[in-house]
């Protein structure tokens, strides 16, 4: 085991790929003589050269229709959005062409394109780069949505999104990017399944990328007040591991959902929706969800913070399930 | 055609279990004949009738536990046969409790609550497959909901016909909703009763002890003798207003000797003369012991009264068992100093007490009902 920030492990992710693939290669802003905007692809462009580190204009929907076109061709790109908030430039190619063309090539075409964004807020970086879109993206059909939370996952998931035959999008929450620890590289990392982090009996918080922290730390708080939470992270945002979800509510009979987008039409509505279409009667209390203010991201810092799903707030409504509050 | 619905058998009586038919089919029933023999939480009772008819239908089964108010069982008036009758739905088989249809015609039906009680989906599951009741359980979920926990809890509580915990259940919530609803007063009264044991003695010489009077007949009779005078007492708080009683029945708080207590009513008891009203008591203790109560015992009383004399305490403070309005409590019957004519004397006297629903009544109409008690108890030939 080795001791290392999140933004490392997706490097290693990515070294990893660049090794092991010749068709694989990274585009986008400031991907390659910065270092990447957050610096994940620093020192790679030195590593693989130009024609694999590869810098673009300032034109999302120029670079990721590139990169749709990339993988058409044979190739295996990587492309890097900033931020999430700037993918709607290029929303055209990603859901019009890169989501629909298995389809409407009856199975002759597909895209097997990766896609990199930041997602998320907590860094005063305001109302155009810091929301959490994942839970738009993850409406769409054709698509595959991964939200890495862990070191391992940060690394590991990389790969077998390359393995996929069609467009993978993998968000990373930016507030992440500092997150140190111990890679356990041991671990097998799948881009299928969601993952108990912490077992428990009395209620399941569900969580991913940036609100898993905040859910385990309400986990450990609840515990000290003798509730024991299980926190599921998701990890796949679609298709949702519905048989995961459904083991530990029916387990724990109570859930509350912890999802940093916007409430209403969100992530958590439809996880939500989904215990009750398939674990209404092992309920003991209706679901409940911890999600971010219904308004653009403030900058300033106290606002962020109030805006967005935190602890107390995530331990006063696992409280509120079961009866405590 | 007569619809027969279970009857009220108390203020704390919601359903009961029917144990035994005492009728059957083509049966001719008189108005007062047992029928049925219901388990409430508190004694096996036999259940009247209380119209003429011939029995078509028995809707329920022994075993059933049902609301009050189902209809049990139809009857033919006089001039009808099986063929004249248009039976309901309900009556074309015997109808097991959770199938009881909800007809029009059975309005008696408990009318369904203004707000579904809040119960878990999973709780809700739960005890449909324990046979629990989850209406009835008090929850610990998020606003009182009950939840999957509350339901085992219960489940594992439930033991099977355990009279003692069910009365205990019953008489607390009795008790529990007369602390809650009544606002009580209190006044207390003691009573020199030499010239009512002197009385006493010279008419039980020469009789066989099963004929004796005991003092307590005679405290009956005077309690109900005052309540003709004082009827604000005698009846029930009910939809927010006194409703006095047509007779005077006194409820006699029987404590039974495996725990709890019951009050079954003597009837009429300001009408009869004291040696039947004697006989009468004693069947009805011995029966409330037994557990061979009358549905009508259990349900009409109109004014308890408890003694506890017995037991060594010298006054006795009583909780009122609703909707009755109030409740008389005796205590010791004991030889005490007394000071009559200006001179010290030894007096056997006992404190009589009203526990009295201020709702219907103050506490000066209940002090002159208690000196009317004492006025009657030292003119005991008049009783």
């Amino acid at each position: 085991m080795s001791r290392i920030t999140y933004r490392e492990a997706l490097r290693q992710g990515l070294r990893e790929a660049l090794a092991r693939d010749p068709r694989v290669f990274l585009m986008g802003e400031d991907v390659g003589r910065y270092g990447g905007t957050f610096a994940v692809s620093k020192g790679l462009l030195d590593e693989f050269g130009e024609q694999r580190i590869r810098d673009t204009p300032l034109s999302e929907l120029g670079f990721v229709a590139a990169g749709v076109g990339a993988a058409l061709g044979g190739m295996r790109p990587i492309v890097e959005v900033m931020t999430v908030n700037f993918s709607l430039l290029a929303l055209d190619p990603l859901m019009n062409t890169a989501a629909a063309l298995r389809h409407m090539s009856g199975g002759q075409f597909s895209v097997p394109l990766v896609v990199r964004m930041t997602t998320g807020a907590g860094r005063q970086l305001a109302a155009q780069h810091s929301h959490s879109l994942e839970g738009w993206f993850a409406h769409i059909p054709g698509l595959k949505i991964l939200a890495p939370a862990t070191l391992e996952d940060a690394r590991g998931m990389l790969w077998p999104a390359l393995q996929d035959p069609d467009l993978v999008l993998l968000f990373e929450q930016g507030a992440l990017y500092n997150q140190e620890g111990e890679l356990d590289e041991s671990e097998v990392v799948d881009i299928r399944s969601a993952r108990v982090r912490r077992e428990g009996r009395d209620l399941t918080l569900i969580a991913y990328g940036g609100t898993l922290g905040k859910a385990l730390a309400a986990a450990e708080q609840l515990a000290g007040e003798g509730v024991s939470a299980e926190v599921i992270d998701l990890r796949v945002l679609r298709p949702l591991d519905d048989a995961t979800l459904m083991a530990s509510v029916r387990k724990t009979r109570r859930a509350l959902v912890v999802d940093e987008g916007w409430r209403s039409g969100s992530l958590a509505a439809e996880i939500i929706a989904r215990i009750v279409e398939q674990a209404f009667y092992d309920l003991d209390a209706p679901p409940a969800r911890v999600c971010s203010a219904e308004v653009p991201m403030p900058y300033a810092k106290h606002l962020e913070d109030a805006a967005l799903p935190q602890v107390p707030a995530i331990v006063a409504a696992a409280k509120g399930l079961l009866g405590l509050a | 055609m007569i619809e027969f619905k279970l009857p009220s058998l108390g203020a704390d009586m919601d359903e009961g279990t029917l144990l035994e038919w005492r009728i059957a089919p083509g049966a001719a029933v008189r108005r007062g004949q047992v029928v049925a023999v219901v388990d409430t939480a508190k004694a096996a009772v036999d259940v009247e009738c209380w119209q003429d008819g011939t029995v078509l239908d028995l809707l329920i089964q022994p075993g059933d536990k049902v609301p009050v108010g189902t209809p049990i069982a139809t009857l033919l008036e006089e001039g009808e046969t099986a063929e004249t009758v248009q039976r309901p739905a309900h009556a074309a088989k015997p109808a097991r409790p959770a199938a009881a249809p909800r007809s029009a015609t059975s309005a008696a039906f408990a009318a369904p609550p203004t707000s579904r009680p809040r119960i878990s989906p999973a709780a809700r599951t739960r005890a449909a497959e324990r046979g629990v009741d989850a209406n009835r359980l008090s929850g610990t979920g998020p606003q009182g909901a009950v939840t999957l926990a509350d339901v085992e809890a219960a489940a594992r509580q439930a033991k099977p016909l355990d009279r003692h915990a069910a009365m205990r259940q019953a008489i607390a919530a009795a008790m529990s909703r007369s602390k809650r609803e009544i606002p009580h007063y209190y006044l207390a009264e003691t009573v020199p009763l030499g010239a009512a044991l002197a009385w006493l003695a010279a008419h039980n010489a020469g009789l066989a002890p099963e004929r004796r009077l005991l003092p307590g007949v005679l405290l009956l009779k005077a309690v109900a003798l005052a309540l003709r005078d004082y009827p604000q007492l005698n009846g029930f708080w009910q939809d927010g207003a006194f409703r006095p009683a047509a007779g005077i029945h006194l409820g006699v708080a029987v404590a039974l000797r495996q725990g709890g207590l019951i009050a079954p009513a003597l009837h009429d008891v300001a009408d009869q003369p004291l040696t039947p009203l004697m006989e009468a008591l004693g069947d009805l203790v011995q029966r409330a012991r037994s557990g061979s109560l009358r549905s009508s015992e259990l349900s009409d009383a109109t004014l308890t009264v408890t003694q506890l004399g017995d037991q060594g305490v010298d006054g006795v403070f009583g909780v009122i068992y609703p909707p009755q309005v109030a409740l008389v409590g005796v205590g010791r019957l004991a030889e005490r100093p007394w000071v009559e004519g200006g001179k010290l004397c030894v007096m056997p006297t006992a404190q009589f007490s009203l526990a009295a629903d201020h709702r219907a009544s103050d506490g000066h109409y209940g002090a002159r009902f208690l000196a009317e008690v004492r006025r009657l108890l030292q003119t005991p030939d008049s009783l």
